[in-house]
């Protein structure tokens, strides 16, 4: 009886979800569609492929940010360059879901009512594990039908979309057992983010130069060694079932141990008066947002740590091969540790803005939860009040950058023995990119301040800016659908012909853009209930 | 100043609802004010056009002398509110959740926020997310009554209040009110109403449909009357007033408008009245006349479009 009532949670679920799962996964089969169609037109001869195999070889920063590459072959090349990124992207989604589904419905009290009908104990964490599962089962499908259908071996399509969907899987389940530990579902699906961060973290580690048993803890590792195309080893699968089944009997073992409602430690009282600082709209928005901006430091101190140390290896390769020398020249965007450090900080922009996304539409959030209606009934106007957040959404990404930039370049500088100079290179390196994360600030707070049903897509802006970063060279876009991206205009930090300009431009246009935003939360009407 | 909120014509939409649809409420400095209606009616909407959280379509409001949008910053200082459903910050304490919201309108009587805690019996130490609805209530009450302000408006504010901390609650808005302070007070507990309210608004479908004191709203309501005639009597539903007639030969049981009263039994003695029994509307008919769906035609209307 403890499952009584799962299927009709799994529709529920469904319901709920009827936009937002269907959104992940055509985005995930677009990708993957467009990866087939470009490995196999452009690198069709085998030439062309050890071309490619030996650039990958020889730069450490897509060891670092994809995992090694075990082949020539067409498949290969796409279990490298997508295996990894839309598998840590489905856990990511996978985890969120689980959480929706059970902490989040917990914590608001809608579950309380569900749970009054016949529902057993169980059908909340089975049902909201099912959807998980059935998400990837969905993705799972499109991915072997996609690369199958591209012409691939068609045993190394199912590895492959095995490689893509097992940490769905696992990170899913992960997270229904962390959503049993604190009442707090921002908690739950914190932990579990900082989890997956740090398996892709490890594996990154273990991939340079660290010692290999590290990749062999993570996760993200084991599926890059089920080598799709290549070896096919199904055994990694084990590792996975094994894994899966310890988390589950966790979770359920956790869930059938607690109250409705409680996490596993009592939530501790509180101070009776609050300090003196408590009493502005800033120091609110910093007890609401600090645990968060936390949880993001320390994940980008690792993040530059690694990075940094990754690093090491670059300058060798190049040492030893003077026509890449040439190459660079040419390009003129400085040395190669520069142009390294360009990169990791590109992609760096792409996860901080994430944060500033994340940090913005907690206005939202609160005005939704009728938790801004309090304070705005007080002597607080709206721009102040807003403020107080888009503090977090400001600053919170320069720290951020910094923060990794520092990180890699303290590592890096004191591997090479020149700290001074790695640091300041690496500190330019990200705070280039600082004008293109606020300009996502600045979209969400526009997208609040005038269309607040809408804000949630400043998220779907953001997955077209990665889409045409990542896609755009290898589908050949015009320059001007290139543009549309406010990464595409980031200058080299180090070429001689660094223009500052673009950086203003972008300046300009996140203050405009935050300006329009809080001008319209002026004039608009504040959410009510219901 | 005379009125502390005076709204003339005020309309709001949402989309196709039409949410307030010519709101007229005056509401004198200094006196408790009870705002009834049936859910949906437009209560909430009409506190928060004076908070100046959504801005009205058209009309006229203005609060303590002030227009509640364009001076919304500068009003808050001096009123507090409570809603029907106080959200708290689950990771924040109780204690912390007062102080920050009395210091965010500029203040806080520490004294009273003591006496207060003490008199609602709320533990301040606990985290927002364990409190449960009644304390909920309790925080975002304290919070209100603890600052200094002139004006308080409440919505529902006793919702899922135990009735000794109901009886709290009435003790502190009499206080308020001794203190010269100015009450608006949605409800639906008629008692609370009935013991605390000077005047009275009924809102109905975004209508303010009567205003007064609650001897004036029980006039404008029907008595039902009840007479043993001599003979049987004429064509009574003809009267102007009349509703609900029953005739059984020469027994008759039928209601009347009150102000129309004087007609009906004129018509009574015309045929000769054996016995008879009047009996006055109780509050509760006088609200659920109006909280009813189907509103008939009748001269509360007539008052409402007067008043």
């Amino acid at each position: 009886m403890n499952f009584a009532g799962t299927w009709s949670l799994v529709r529920l679920a469904l319901r709920r979800d009827r936009i937002l799962l269907p959104v992940w996964l055509i985005a995930f089969a677009l990708i993957l569609q467009s990866a087939v169609a470009t490995f196999t037109k452009l690198y069709d001869t085998a030439q062309e492929r050890a071309e490619l195999a030996a650039s990958v070889a020889s730069n450490p920063t897509f060891e670092a940010l994809y995992g090694p590459l075990y082949g020539d072959s067409t498949g290969a090349f796409l279990s490298w360059r997508y295996g990894t990124t839309i598998g840590v992207f489905a856990a990511l989604m996978s985890l969120l879901i689980a959480v929706r589904h059970t902490r989040a419905e917990e914590e608001t009290g809608r579950l309380e009512l569900v749970r009054a009908g016949v529902v057993g104990r169980l059908a909340p964490l089975t049902s909201s594990l099912i959807t998980v599962y059935l998400a990837n089962l969905v993705l799972f499908a499109l991915t072997a039908a996609i690369t199958a259908g591209g012409g691939l071996d068609g045993a190394g399509s199912i590895a492959f979309a095995f490689q893509i969907t097992v940490n769905g899987v696992v990170f899913g389940t992960l997270a229904g057992l962390t959503a049993q530990i604190t009442e707090s579902a921002r908690f739950a699906s914190g932990l579990a983010g900082l989890a997956l961060g740090g398996c892709y973290l490890l594996r990154a580690v273990g991939d340079t130069g660290g010692p290999a048993w590290l990749s062999w803890l993570s996760p993200i590792g084991w599926a890059l060694r089920l080598r799709p195309f290549e070896e096919n080893a199904w055994w990694v699968l084990g590792l996975f079932a094994a894994l899966t089944a310890v988390l589950l009997t966790g979770a359920y073992s956790l869930q059938r141990r607690r109250d409705f409602g409680a996490g596993l430690v009592a939530p501790r009282p509180g101070p009776a008066t609050a300090r003196p600082s408590l009493r502005t709209p800033l120091a609110l928005a910093w007890r609401l947002q600090r645990g968060l901006l936390l949880g993001w430091v320390i994940g980008f101190v690792l993040l530059g740590a690694v990075f940094g140390g990754a690093a090491n290896g670059v300058e060798d390769i190049f040492d030893s091969n003077p026509q890449l020398m040439e190459v660079l020249e040419r390009l003129d965007q400085g040395s190669i540790i520069d142009i390294y450090m360009t990169m990791i900080m590109g992609i760096t922009a792409l996860i901080v803005s994430v944060y500033s996304i994340q940090a913005t539409l907690r206005l939202r959030a609160e005005e939704t939860g009728l938790l801004a209606e309090p304070v705005l009934a007080t002597g607080v106007g709206r721009v102040k009040w807003a403020a107080g957040h888009l503090a977090f959404a400001v600053i919170g990404p320069a720290v951020l950058l910094l923060t990794a930039g520092a990180a890699m370049g303290l590592v890096y500088g004191a591997a090479v023995g020149d700290v001074g100079g790695q640091l300041t290179s690496s500190l330019r390196s990200s705070a280039v990119q600082l004008p293109a994360v606020w300009v996502l600030t600045g979209l969400a707070v526009a997208l609040f301040g005038l269309a607040p049903r809408l804000a949630a897509l400043a998220w779907a802006a953001l997955v077209v800016f990665v889409l045409l970063g990542q896609l755009g060279p290898i589908l050949q876009l015009d320059q001007w659908a290139m543009d549309l991206s406010p990464f595409t205009h980031v200058p080299a930090p180090s070429a001689s012909t660094f223009d500052a300009a673009p950086l203003l431009w972008l300046l300009a246009l996140a203050a405009a853009l935050t300006t329009a935003g809080l001008t319209g939360l002026r004039r608009r009407d504040i959410a009510s209930a219901g | 100043m005379e009125t502390a909120i005076s709204m003339t014509d005020v309309h709001k939409h949402f989309g196709r609802t039409h949410a307030l649809d010519g709101l007229d409420l005056s509401v004198r400095t200094g006196e408790v004010h009870g705002f009834l209606g049936p859910n949906g009616a437009g209560k909430s909407t009409t506190i928060r056009v004076l908070l100046g959280l959504l801005r009205a379509d058209s009309g006229k409001a203005t609060l303590l002398g002030g227009d509640p949008w364009r001076d919304a910053t500068s009003l808050h200082r001096r009123l507090a509110y409570v809603s029907g459903d106080v959200t708290l910050w689950p990771a924040l304490s109780g204690g912390e959740i007062i102080d920050l919201l009395g210091r965010l309108r500029g203040g806080l009587n520490v004294k009273r926020r003591q006496e207060l805690i003490e008199r609602f019996e709320l533990d301040p130490r606990k985290k927002a997310r364990t409190y449960s609805k009644g304390n909920r209530q309790k925080v975002g009450l304290i919070a209100a009554l603890a600052s200094d302000v002139e004006l308080l408006l409440l919505d529902e504010p006793t919702s899922g209040l135990d009735p000794l901390m109901e009886a709290v609650f009435q003790e502190c808005v009499n206080e308020e009110r001794r203190a010269g302070r100015t009450v608006l007070l949605s409800s639906h507990i008629l008692a609370e109403v009935e013991s605390l309210c000077d005047r009275v608004s009924i809102i109905r479908k975004g209508r303010v449909v009567e205003t007064g004191t609650l001897a004036e709203l029980r006039h404008l309501t029907r008595t039902s009357i009840t007479a043993e005639l001599t003979a049987e009597p004429g064509d009574l539903a003809a009267l102007p007033g009349v509703h609900d007639l029953r005739t059984e030969g020469a027994h008759v049981t039928f209601e009347v408008d009150t102000s129309r009263i004087d007609g009906a039994l004129k018509a009574l003695t015309a045929v000769g009245v054996r016995s008879l029994t009047s009996r006055p509307p109780t509050l509760e008919e006088l609200f659920l006349r109006h909280y009813e769906d189907e509103l008939k035609p009748g001269p509360a209307e007539d008052g409402a479009s007067t008043s």
